[in-house]
């Protein structure tokens, strides 16, 4: 039996710094996908929400809050939270209900209004909780970046020349995207002229946090079959895996690793192993990949992907920057949508986000980012405390 | 140990974290009894090790040197619970790896090192510096040193 279910639309609220409440934003992208899909709301059986934390009780029951808001018409709910893998996890559960025979069409809904600045932690004196204390002693997320940012000069020689890089692609991928936050060409100028945040990163290598939404509504093959979209882009994997211990990288918002000091542990990359489930998932490897979305925290963050994904070996990654090869036009185009460089993160409708970018790219409906002859997508995200997915999309 | 600030009364930013020895300071951290797994900051419930069930550990001193994994500085000031000083001064941040331990640990690196001076594999050391002050009372935290720098200063 196959393990695949369709897409049959997907929507979006354009990120920004709007203000409205989130339930606003995903409405809007919600609605798009049931047009999109071509059904009525009534048909959805399944809605399923990533939470937000920030936007108190409606937030944390967030499906429930979207059917609501939708009109209720007696759908089951779900609400998933995984930082920022809280849209996949969403979307694995309409799956799961999906391959069950639980339901027919779901609805998979993520949207999020952030505060202004740092994420912050919650207050008092917590030295149980690892988000207080890094906050405590000075470490905010971008320290983590510029961590992996310098570990990469310092090892694989690197540039800030080549991060830049990363940044100007994405700015140029982004600049036609309505959806997007951000749309200038960044010159490596305006990169060099930027100021220092964490060395070496600069403002413009960090990405900011946005309000946003996204919506996806997918439903099984036998169901798409019937209403006449047997073409529909289909979902191959999902991978939401959590890391294995002994975890050798330093994450958020941890002050430390796991120790593989025992006998028989070995330390493991998280990052590499998310993609990895991925692809055993839907019986694809990486040279099977026409494009991907990938999180770019930070812009050197982006080279990260690169190997973890296995489009090139571990260190090579910012020669594909160098050549051209993940610019639109290039062999393997990465973040056509512009990527968190021109989003910002909207951390519950990011992950789905990603998911709409590859639809529209495999649909031949990207406009003038689209990839020509796109077959096979990739997403990749990780977020705090464990949390990563990768959704591997195809026609 | 004695304050930087003369007679002002020292006090560990976060209690059980670290010894106060002012010369050689050392992260506390704890290790099961059974596997032998490090941790820190310490744990006293359950083993994070997938393979081992044990509910027993010793509490443990950890390597007071390691090597630098990565580094970076905070050229803003981060957000509280962090307490700034006004003015603010930037300062730098280590992710070391400790061998024995076979585990990674930040911190800040210690007034007067800036990430020029600092290179992923290089030797550092711990040490105790003020973290901030509050009121008469210095709040000190571990940070990295180079191992150089520590040889200079003495000189």
């Amino acid at each position: 039996m196959s393990r695949e279910i369709a897409i049959l639309g997907v929507g979006m609220h354009p990120w920004g710094k709007w203000g409205h409440n989130f339930v606003t934003y995903g409405v809007k992208a919600a609605r798009d996908a049931i047009a999109d899909a071509g059904i009525r709301w009534q048909d959805v059986g399944f809605v399923s929400g990533g939470a937000t934390m920030r936007c108190g009780y409606p937030g944390y029951v967030a499906g429930a809050t979207f059917a609501q808001a939708l009109g209720w018409q007696g759908a089951e709910v779900n609400t998933s939270y995984a930082a920022c893998a809280s849209g996949s996890q969403a979307l694995a559960a309409a799956r799961a209900k999906i391959l069950a025979g639980d339901c027919e069409v779901a609805l998979v809904v993520g949207a999020d209004t952030t505060p202004k600045g740092f994420l912050a932690p919650a207050k008092g004196y917590r030295p149980e909780d690892p988000d207080w204390v890094r906050f405590y002693l000075g470490i905010t997320n971008p320290t983590y970046f510029a961590l992996y940012a310098r570990r990469r000069m310092d090892v694989y020689g690197d540039t800030e020349e080549d991060f830049g890089l990363v940044k100007v692609k994405n700015s140029e991928h982004g600049f036609t995207n309505a959806n997007a936050r951000y749309r200038k060409k960044f010159s490596m100028e305006d990169i060099r002229q930027s100021a220092m945040v964490a060395d070496p990163l600069k403002l413009l290598n960090i990405c900011a946090t946005s309000d946003g939404g996204a919506a996806v509504v997918v439903c099984s093959l036998d169901y798409a079959r019937r209403i006449g979209r047997a073409d529909a882009v289909k979902i191959a994997a999902i991978s939401t895996v959590t890391p294995t211990f002994a975890n050798a990288v330093v994450e958020m918002p941890d002050i430390a690793t796991d120790s593989a000091a025992a006998a028989g542990v070995e330390p493991h990359r998280y990052r590499a192993a998310i993609p990895a489930k991925a692809y055993e998932e839907a019986g694809i490897g990486p040279e099977d990949v026409s494009l991907a979305e990938v999180y770019d925290l930070s812009s050197a963050l982006e080279l990260d992907w690169y190997e973890d994904l296995q489009l090139c070996p571990r260190g090579e990654g910012a020669r594909l920057i160098r050549d051209g090869v993940t610019r639109i036009g290039g062999r393997l185009p990465v973040n056509t949508s512009g990527g968190l460089a021109c989003f910002g993160e909207a951390v519950p409708a990011q992950a789905l986000a990603q998911v709409c970018e590859l639809t529209w790219q495999l649909r031949g409906e990207a406009g003038q980012r689209q990839v020509e002859g796109a077959r096979v997508g990739i997403t990749a995200n990780q977020g705090l405390f464990g949390h990563g997915s990768s959704v591997i999309l195809k026609k | 140990m004695m304050s930087e600030h003369g007679s002002a009364t020292v006090q560990p930013a976060i209690e059980g974290w670290f010894t106060l020895d002012a010369e050689r300071p050392q992260l506390l951290g704890s290790r099961c009894a059974a596997c032998g797994t490090y941790y820190f900051p310490k744990t006293i419930s359950f083993c994070r090790n997938p393979a081992c069930d044990s509910e027993h550990f010793e509490e443990v001193a950890l390597s007071r040197t390691g090597t630098v994994w990565s580094y970076t500085n905070a050229c803003y000031a981060p957000p509280e619970p962090f307490v700034a000083a006004d003015p603010y001064e930037p300062f730098a941040i280590a992710a070391v790896e400790l061998a024995a331990e076979q585990m990674i640990v930040l911190g800040q690196v210690a007034r007067g090192t800036g990430v020029e001076q600092l290179r992923v594999g290089q030797e550092v050391e711990l040490v105790l510096e003020t973290l901030y002050r509050d009121g008469d009372v210095d709040k000190v935290t571990w940070k990295w040193r180079p191992v150089g720098a520590s040889v200079e200063r003495r000189a």
